[in-house]
């Protein structure tokens, strides 16, 4: 049992058991925002433990992809590339769920899958900017030089985050504002009250629990693909 | 040598190699006259008001053909192997940087110099304030040539390089073009410049952002 396996999967159970709790929590306890009148717009409202935690997640994985982007390029050890393709990686699945629960919001509220509002479209840009991390990655073939090249590029596609972050704040959008203090809250946004609070932030905990379970294992396993590939080369190279 | 003359003398590497074949230049003007043509014709059956189109046809001209001369940048050192000879040479890989910037951003502008009288031609505008308009535009070059030379140094030692610098180009460009659209739209319209003022502060905030972390990242991108 390599170091890594017996933490994985402690955090993957801990993270599917804080995950249960969230989904009774959600569906069962939370009560109905008083703000909203139609039925479809209170089922559609519970999205949002799932999708706000959801981008929390995708941004936290970007963020340490960065960093460790910067400490690949500073100290040069593999372990950070490692680090950084798997955070990348997760973190573009959970901002693909992002987008698609968000579309499954918009519909019953907005009426629409798609517009082209600034933070859907700064969310898709960035999306797209870790696709392309990605085929960065897998058009070259020298591994330092691939190491390299990416932590170059994750460390720039970083800035997509505050963008997106902070879009619904610079334009008027119809994109609800979450987290914000009590200054910005006349835009659309909305206060939450102490249950649903507690929930959310139940949620948040959950995901991010969720995120270093996932995290452990890519890693684990991004090392014992690089194992077995270097063990390859050293049986071919030396019959 | 000053650190000033080094940036100036890979400059003039590049333009004395540019004016020996004219062929980056006249490539990327016949191609954004091409873009500008197709964008032309294709909008016309469907568009009330062309002129409401024309910012976006106009930066997405530059953006395409500034891509072509941006992926020749590097292709070019590569291929004769001068960049041996550049990371040979005893000056700082920021100066390399710098160098090869301005002669992007020198090229681009040019041929925008030349594209946008007949743009203004084609789409029957008025030009409205012609130093703030070439001021807006120099500014989104100046944008575009920041990270496009970290880029275009990487794309160049991957495989399908021509094809990876628009894919990882394009969208960190997005917030860039998205000000010099707004801000060209507003010249055009002759709006006062202080409705578009934060548009204006956006561009500037991301020429700045873009040069500084370009700058710091272009020693770990360039090599033989």
């Amino acid at each position: 049992m390599l170091p890594g396996e017996r933490w994985g999967i402690a955090l993957l159970v801990a993270a599917a058991w804080l995950m249960l709790i969230a989904v009774v929590l959600v569906f069962g306890v939370a009560p109905d925002p008083v703000n909203l009148t139609t039925d479809m717009e209170r089922y559609a409202q519970r999205i949002f433990y799932f999708h706000v935690p959801n981008w929390w997640v995708g941004f936290l994985a970007y963020l340490i992809a960065a960093v460790a982007g910067v400490l690949y390029l500073t100290k040069g050890h593999e372990r950070w590339d490692v680090l950084e393709v798997a955070s990348v990686e997760i973190g573009l699945t959970f901002t693909t769920i992002g987008l698609i629960s968000g579309s499954i919001w918009a519909k019953p509220t907005w009426n629409t899958w798609w517009t082209w509002e600034p933070r859907l479209t700064t969310a898709a840009i960035g999306w797209l900017m870790y696709v392309g991390y990605l085929m960065l990655r897998s058009a070259i073939d020298h591994p330092e030089r691939r190491a390299r090249f990416s932590a170059v590029f994750s460390i720039v596609a970083f800035l997509s985050v505050p963008i997106t972050f902070l879009a619904i704040r610079w334009w008027r959008t119809i994109h609800p504002v979450v987290i914000a203090g009590s200054s910005d809250s006349g835009m659309g946004g909305f206060a939450l009250g102490p249950t649903i609070g507690l929930i959310f932030f139940f949620c948040l905990f959950a995901f991010t629990a969720l995120y270093f379970a996932l995290l452990t294992l890519r890693t684990r396993s991004e090392w014992l693909a690089r194992r077995v590939q270097q063990l390859r080369q050293d049986i071919l190279y030396r019959s | 040598m000053s650190y000033l003359r080094k940036v100036l003398a890979i400059v003039a590497k590049d333009v004395a190699a540019e004016l020996r074949t004219r062929e980056m230049l006249s490539s990327m003007f016949v191609f954004a006259l091409l873009v500008i043509l197709i964008f032309n014709f294709a909008f016309e059956l469907r568009a009330e008001d062309q002129a409401t189109l024309a910012p976006g046809v106009l930066w997405v001209a530059i953006c395409f053909a500034g891509m072509l001369g941006l992926s020749r940048s590097f292709i070019l050192e590569k291929d004769r192997g001068s960049i041996e000879g550049l990371l040979l040479a005893p000056i700082e890989r920021s100066a390399i940087f710098l160098g090869k910037m301005l002669g992007n951003v020198l090229f681009m502008g040019l041929f925008e110099l030349l594209i946008l009288p007949i743009f203004v031609v084609l789409f029957n505008l008025s030009a409205g304030d012609l130093p703030l308009l070439l001021g807006v535009v120099l500014l989104g070059t100046i944008g575009f040539g920041g990270v496009g030379t970290l880029f275009s140094a990487m794309a160049v030692h991957t495989r399908a390089r021509e094809v990876l610098l628009p894919i990882l180009l394009f969208p960190v460009m997005v917030p860039v073009i998205l000000a010099a659209v707004k801000l060209t739209a507003a010249i055009f319209d002759q709006l006062p410049l202080s409705e578009v003022q934060n548009w204006l502060s956006l561009l500037i905030a991301f020429d700045v952002i873009f040069m500084a972390l370009s700058f710091m990242l272009f020693d770990y991108v360039i090599e033989e």
